[in-house]
């Protein structure tokens, strides 16, 4: 009976998570334009894959995936390579300030994501890059949580290690290349997981550094289709699963690494 | 024999190292928050040659302007009810899936779903089921409550619905939280509980709830900052509409930033917001510390 009354909850409790994304998955393959009957059609009666097709040939989706693909790519590339090296620096080198500097990237880290865009669209407004890809890019290509990451990680190498490449006459260059880079496969992971499914789910930046359609990324894209489509929900809803897959999968793939990473910033504090 | 090559060389390299990932965090984040503070003081408007400097006119003009204490009742009611009931909600997630059964995995799954899609794919998706014709009144309907309302249009309704959005998107993310926590509980306490005929409703009251306190913790301060800096939603579900009736005071930030272009009065907002976060998860710290 206790058993009974827990899968009972359960159950409800997972129907209420996935429910939206079924029904969403559902609307996108009903060959009726209008959604809106009532009763709903929780089940479409005529199923279609016209209203896919229809994103990739009525809107401008393919040039959206490609911006989205070009920032995602080159923003988790360069979190990766960034948040290594700085990573590496604080780890393992002496350097001056580098108490103080560590002390910055912490405290900055509790400023408002809301302050910083005024200002950062007055850079890039002056150096001309409101609208471009680098605009778009620039401002996200390494982010201090990634850079804890890398650092908390090379912690956790044995000092041995380098000290026996500095006796052959390594330089730290090398050290960090061909030593730290090849043994830290779970930690570049996961700074290049969590930093595709952020760049690829980002909206108030895009939203801020964008202006023309051509430009737009698709969260941005998808959201000014909601106020044009109001009456075409299929396609909006088609536009919507094909946004989410990508993330879908890499979380289905690399699962471990999302729940690792969540638990252990959790239970840092 | 000393194999540690000089601090001079190190130095070098960290220099070499840090060039790149500095420059960036410094045009695009250090500077910046500097730059916010200037910019506040100045009527900045991105439509107008002249950037006078106005002191404090700024600030006085956002605390008379009508709409900014609406955003911030907005806010702190959106806040109040959000952060309680998603905190617990990961909880009661969490203690569900801390139990053995099978399919576990696949369950962790489907309640993370929502955390890991784009917060504006789950926003249209519930401008359709808050829509009159939608999804939500239609399951009132099946259940004897006839309701025609657009939830997102009226302005009773519209803030409880983004703030029930939010919470069904992040309680899973902060499920995953309370789960190291709770895996760290020693089984042995359960068990001695269970041996004295403890049930488990008082298991998860006086072992579970005061054990994970410091995930509890950061849970609440992480979901307070997210609260009060709540955009996406709002932007797309409902342009902070009806009638200011869901304008955040981040929402407001950027409309009179980006919509406005008033940059100086935007980036004043901007900072009371970050100083009514700052105090908030000051006096978190001071009266309800993470260790008791």
């Amino acid at each position: 009976m206790k058993k009974l009354i827990f899968f009972a909850l359960l159950f409800s409790a997972a129907a209420l998570y996935v429910g939206p994304f079924l029904f969403s998955i559902s609307i996108s393959f009903n060959a009726k334009k209008n959604v809106f009957e009532w009763p709903i059609e929780l089940i479409p009666s005529v199923a279609t894959l016209e209203n896919y097709a229809s994103v990739w040939r009525d809107l401008p989706f393919a040039k959206w995936v490609l911006n989205s693909v070009i920032v995602t790519l080159i923003q988790t590339i360069a979190n990766v390579f960034f948040s290594a090296l700085a990573g590496f620096a604080f780890a393992r080198l002496y350097f001056p300030a580098k108490n103080l500097i560590f002390a910055l990237l912490l405290s900055s880290l509790m400023i408002p994501a809301i302050i910083l865009l005024v200002p950062k669209f007055i850079i890039l407004n002056e150096m001309h890059l409101v609208n471009t890809y680098a605009g778009l890019i620039l401002p996200l290509l390494v982010t201090i949580p990634n850079i804890f990451l890398m650092k908390q990680f090379f912690e956790t190498i044995p000092r041995d290690l380098e000290e026996a490449a500095l006796i052959d006459g390594c330089s730290y260059f090398r050290i960090f290349w061909q030593i730290f880079l090849p043994i830290s496969t779970p930690a570049l992971a996961a700074v290049a997981i969590y930093t595709f499914q952020g760049s690829w789910n980002e909206f108030l930046w895009p939203v801020i550094a964008t202006y023309t359609k051509d430009m737009y990324t698709l969260p941005v894209g998808m959201a000014t289709l909601r106020d044009e489509l109001q009456t075409n929900w299929p396609l909006l809803m088609a536009g919507t699963i094909l946004v989410s897959l990508p993330t879908l999968m890499i979380f289905l793939i690399f699962q471990r690494y999302f729940v690792q990473g969540v638990a252990s910033s959790g239970s840092k504090e | 024999m000393q194999f540690k090559s000089s601090n001079r060389e190190q130095t070098f390299w960290a220099w070499v190292f840090l060039a790149a990932p500095m420059l960036l965090l410094t045009v695009f984040v250090f500077f910046p928050i500097l730059f916010a503070f200037f910019v506040s003081f100045f009527d900045w408007n991105l439509l107008l040659p002249d950037k006078p400097f106005v002191g404090l006119a700024n600030y006085i003009d956002v605390f008379q302007d009508p709409v900014f204490r609406k955003a911030f009742r907005n806010t702190v009611i959106y806040t109040l009810g959000v952060v309680p009931t998603q905190t617990l909600l990961a909880l009661i997630l969490a203690f569900l899936m801390n139990q053995k059964f099978p399919g576990r995995v696949l369950f962790r799954t489907a309640f993370y779903l929502p955390a890991i899609t784009s917060s504006v794919v789950t926003s249209i998706i519930f401008v359709w089921i808050y829509s009159k014709p939608g999804l939500l009144n239609y399951l009132l309907s099946q259940i004897g409550i006839t309701s025609n309302i657009d939830w997102l249009t009226n302005p009773n309704t519209v803030l409880v619905s983004i703030m029930m959005l939010n919470i069904w998107t992040t309680s899973g993310y902060f499920m995953i939280s309370f789960l190291a926590g709770l895996q760290n509980i020693p089984i042995s306490l359960y068990e001695a509980a269970r041996i004295d005929g403890a049930t488990t409703w008082q298991q998860f009251w006086k072992i579970t709830v005061p054990m994970v306190r410091p995930v509890t913790y950061f849970v609440v301060v992480m979901s307070l900052i997210g609260c009060f800096q709540v955009f996406d939603q709002v932007f797309v579900m409902s342009s902070g509409g009806p009638d200011n009736a869901s304008t955040t005071m981040s929402y407001y930030a950027y409309k009179n930033s980006f919509k406005y272009f008033r940059f100086g009065f935007g980036a004043a907002a901007a900072i009371i917001l970050a100083m009514i976060i700052f105090g908030t998860t000051w006096l978190q710290k001071r009266y309800f510390p993470a260790e008791t």
